[in-house]
């Protein structure tokens, strides 16, 4: 009963979407406004009848209503409330639906804005979100339904169909397959709606760009409308990655946190994209400059977001985060395929209207280096994408190989695929220069800056940087790509600080305190300084990583009870082992070790194993100590069955990686400074004041 | 593809070669560093009977194989974390797979079937939970000479495809 409300609300908005999509394109081509309105009222009714077809699954996984195939896949009896309702996004079909909710959430959001001065980009945008979200009801009503209902047949065999077939009868489970255990944690109950949300959001600007394409707009409107949506999409973006990568660590059980899955990089990618588009907007509103490329970012970002769905959904590469294989690849790249070629289309007809207001002049401008930021983007990119799609090419391409030997080695015509030594290798160097460039690219005015500029400007922090470096000698440091990589973000965080410091000294001179100063600088600057913030994050993400990607030490044993095991300055001691059911369905196994450090005694752990009945699968929680200054992670790996007299351990040291989450923490807040709202900045008024004078904005 | 939009808008002459060549020389080393971290880092992909077919023109070369896990053979040694197995030839092409049925009744033909062809694997490490019978198992490593898959560190990844979203539980309650 409340499955078929929920159907027919899903129903509903998917017609309503393709209405609004055909009323805002006669409106726009008859140049009948209430058309377009029409449109509008139906774009937003989607809203509200996606929270009723969301609600009424919601309100069927709470019940356990396993008449319902998705109710049975996703949940059962042994959990507890809160799982059964995040279940929602637990599944294929569901986490489609819960996509397609958002996506509604925004596009009405959006909806109510106030149109008055964007009255021809309107029609535009309201295609752009309705089509994209009757796309995505589409694959749900046709491919993935989660409102199908179980039946039995005379004969006995049971299928899932949306309606009772004729002598079928219903067909209910006394319990259902229960929810994958890899995904019953905070981390993971979080990850997919903020990566969801950051996915969503950039339709938005992508809309108003297609808009602006469209209507052959030249001007930045569309950035300014859509900034503050950007930066929102790009913070959940950057929180769903931060917050998978601490659900790898703690969950997954192999002591790292980012492993170069081809699904990862699939919400990596639009990431990618979007700062480079973040950092190259500034550039169109402050000098008129890099409008194509603005164009090309936004239209890249918007393929890529639908790819990282299509890669996470259709479960075309194997990876931890593959559901089940299923019909709807196609569709995602059918879908891609024509948005990118339309999207191409459209700029390629602007392409002459688009062309920069002014010329680049000097190599170390400003503009000069935000495009140097934007290319090493790109290259991330291109090498990722390179990565991803590598099976499909090397088997493809064994011609180029036989046609240049020198390549042969590489396109063999043999199904190949690269790991993380190759992701590593090729974007180190780019994220190294890029995380110099950080610390310079602030630092150099608009339009032309010298050598002798830039250099006033950073001797003092790259003096001080070299101290650093030297500490990190005397420290007994010898390995040359931690040194190298260590100075770097001691330079650059020296630069940025110095920057803060400028700034308030500035102010402390005309009588200001020192806090009063500091906090007035950045209220009143906000995206600047929210952006060296977030660039601080940034630097303490990377010094997380160097210490990790470098540092980490590992080993393994067998104990026995009381026997010890080294490594660096810790021991561990296996004191017992226990093992005990819990009311929600696990056998647990847990182990407590003590943990020395420099033969003193530092603290107990737990590491254990959970074994979950109902899928008969196990997962191995570690223990875990955290500092600032490293981590001990230890996995219980086996261990003598009854007796409990011996076990194994893996054991890790991972210096410096609680820095990564520290960094994210800082990151979300700059990202939270830099898109609070700001009425300050009257967008005409600061370009004209960069454009008469060189002073740095 | 950046110096396309990038070569619009500047004058020709100097200011227009300094950039044009600034980002071919970014382009170039992009390009540079995807070709040797790709020769360094690339695994080809083959199914059993390729890699058997290959014999010992495979040995010691990085290589990527996936296969059907033989529950009765696995076996682990906690003291010294080596897992050993055998792996049995299943087609590879997901397509073909699919048409056939899907992956559960390929492994499950797989399993059952004597007369394929068989890899031992053995990898040093903790013993995936996954690990069961009738799953596939890609592992990464090289063969040895003595015909054992060495899997790398980390090398070993398992997939059941029943287990969530196909599977119909049993027990079936009276409406």
């Amino acid at each position: 009963m409340i499955a078929d409300f929920g159907f027919f609300a899903l129903l509903m908005a998917f017609l309503l979407a393709l209405y609004a999509c055909a009323a805002a394109a006669f409106g726009s081509w008859s140049g009948q406004q209430r058309w377009v309105s029409s449109a509008r009222s139906a774009t937003i009714l989607s809203f509200p009848l996606l929270t009723l077809a969301c609600g009424s699954l919601v309100y069927s996984l709470a019940n356990l209503d396993f008449h319902l195939q998705y109710v049975t896949q996703v949940t059962s009896h042994s959990m507890p409330m809160y799982l059964r309702v995040t279940a929602l996004w637990g599944g294929q079909a569901g986490s489609l639906l819960f996509w397609a909710w958002l996506m509604a959430a925004f596009t009405f959001a959006v909806m109510l804005r106030e149109w008055r001065r964007d009255r021809d980009l309107e029609p535009w945008v309201i295609i752009v979100t309705a089509g994209t979200l009757a796309f995505f009801l589409a694959l749900i009503l046709f491919f993935e339904n989660p409102f199908l209902r179980y039946w039995q047949g005379v004969t006995g065999t049971v299928w899932a169909a949306l309606w009772q077939p004729a002598g079928a009868q219903p067909y209910i489970p006394m319990d259902g397959n229960g929810l994958n255990p890899l995904l019953r944690h905070p981390g993971m109950i979080i990850h997919p709606p903020m990566l969801y949300i950051g996915f969503v959001a950039f339709v938005v600007p992508f809309a108003f760009a297609i808009g602006a394409l469209v209507t052959g707009r030249s001007d930045d409107r569309w950035i300014r409308v859509t900034r503050r949506w950007t930066l929102v999409a790009w913070l959940f973006l950057s929180l769903g990655l931060i917050l998978g990568s601490r659900w790898a660590y703690d969950v997954l059980g192999w002591g790292g946190y980012w492993g170069w899955d081809p699904v990862e990089i699939a919400a990596f990618m639009p990431w990618l994209t979007g700062t480079a588009f973040l950092h190259s907007v500034m550039i169109q509103e402050k000098r008129g400059m890099f409008k194509h490329w603005n164009m090309l970012l936004i239209i890249l970002t918007y393929c890529l977001v639908i790819f990282g769905t299509f890669l996470t959904r259709s479960g075309v590469l194997s990876s931890v985060h593959a559901f089940a294989q299923s019909a709807i690849g196609p569709m995602f790249f059918g879908f891609i395929a024509v948005t990118f070629a339309v999207s191409l289309a459209l700029l390629n007809k602007r392409w002459a209207t688009l062309k920069s207001e002014v010329e680049m002049t000097s190599l170390l401008s400003r503009e000069a280096l935000f495009l140097v930021n934007n290319l090493l983007f790109m290259g991330i990119l291109v090498i990722c994408f390179w990565g991803v799609v590598f099976p499909i090419v090397s088997e493809a391409s064994g011609g180029i190989g036989r046609a240049i030997p020198a390549l042969a080695h590489i396109f063999t015509g043999q199904r190949a695929t690269v790991g993380p030594i190759f992701y590593e290798s090729a974007t180190g160097p780019l994220w190294a220069a890029l995380l110099l460039l950080m610390g310079i690219a602030p630092l150099s005015a608009w339009r032309a800056s010298t050598a002798r500029t830039l250099g006033r400007a950073m001797w003092k922090p790259f003096i001080i940087s070299l101290l650093a470096l030297a500490a990190l000698l005397a420290g007994g440091m010898r390995q040359p790509l931690a040194l190298l990589a260590l100075w770097i973000c001691a330079f650059v965080f020296l630069v940025t600080a110095y920057e803060f410091l400028r700034g308030a000294r500035a102010r402390t001179s005309r009588g200001e305190t020192p806090l009063q100063a500091f906090w007035r600088l950045v209220a009143r600057n906000r995206r600047r300084y929210g952006g060296y913030i977030i660039h601080i994050g940034v630097i303490l993400i990377a010094v997380g990583i160097i210490g990790i990607e470098l540092f980490q030490q590992e080993t393994q044993g067998s104990l026995a009870v009381g026997e010890r095991m080294h490594l660096g300055s810790y021991s561990i001691e296996y004191e017992s082992l226990a093992e005990f059911e819990t009311p929600d369905g696990r056998l647990v196994d847990r182990a407590v070790v003590n943990v020395f450090k420099d033969g003193q005694p530092l603290t107990q752990l737990y590491p254990r194993r959970d074994f979950y009945y109902e899928s008969q699968q196990a997962m191995t929680i570690p223990g875990l100590r955290s500092t600032l200054e490293d981590d001990v992670y230890i996995l219980l790996v086996d261990w003598e069955p009854v007796s409990a007299s011996s076990a194994t351990f893996k054991m890790y040291v991972n210096p410096l990686v609680n820095w990564i989450w520290l960094g994210g923490f800082v990151f979300i807040f700059g990202t939270l400074v830099a898109s609070w709202p700001d009425a300050e900045l009257q967008p005409a008024r600061s370009r004209a004041r960069v454009r008469g004078t060189a002073e740095r904005a | 593809m950046s110096s396309t939009s990038l070569a619009q808008p500047l004058p020709t002459g100097l200011g227009n070669k300094k950039f044009i060549i600034g980002g071919l020389l970014i382009l170039a080393a992009v390009v540079y560093l995807i070709i040797t971290s790709t020769a360094a880092g690339a695994q080809f992909f083959f199914t059993i009977d390729e890699l058997n077919e290959r014999g010992s023109e495979a040995v010691g070369k990085p290589a990527r194989v996936a296969g059907a896990v033989l529950g009765d053979t696995i076996e682990y040694d906690p003291a010294t974390l080596t897992l050993t197995f055998t792996m049995v030839h299943m087609p590879a092409d997901t397509r073909l797979i699919n048409d056939d049925g899907g992956l559960a009744k390929a492994l499950n033909q797989a399993v059952n079937d004597p007369t394929r062809t068989r890899l031992q694997v053995q990898y040093i490490g903790v013993k995936p939970d996954l690990l069961a019978h009738e799953v596939e198992a890609i592992v990464a490593g090289k063969l040895g000479e003595d015909g054992v898959f060495y899997a790398d560190e980390n090398g070993l990844l398992l997939r059941c495809p029943t287990r969530y979203e196909e599977a119909l539980p049993g027990q079936a309650g009276d409406y």
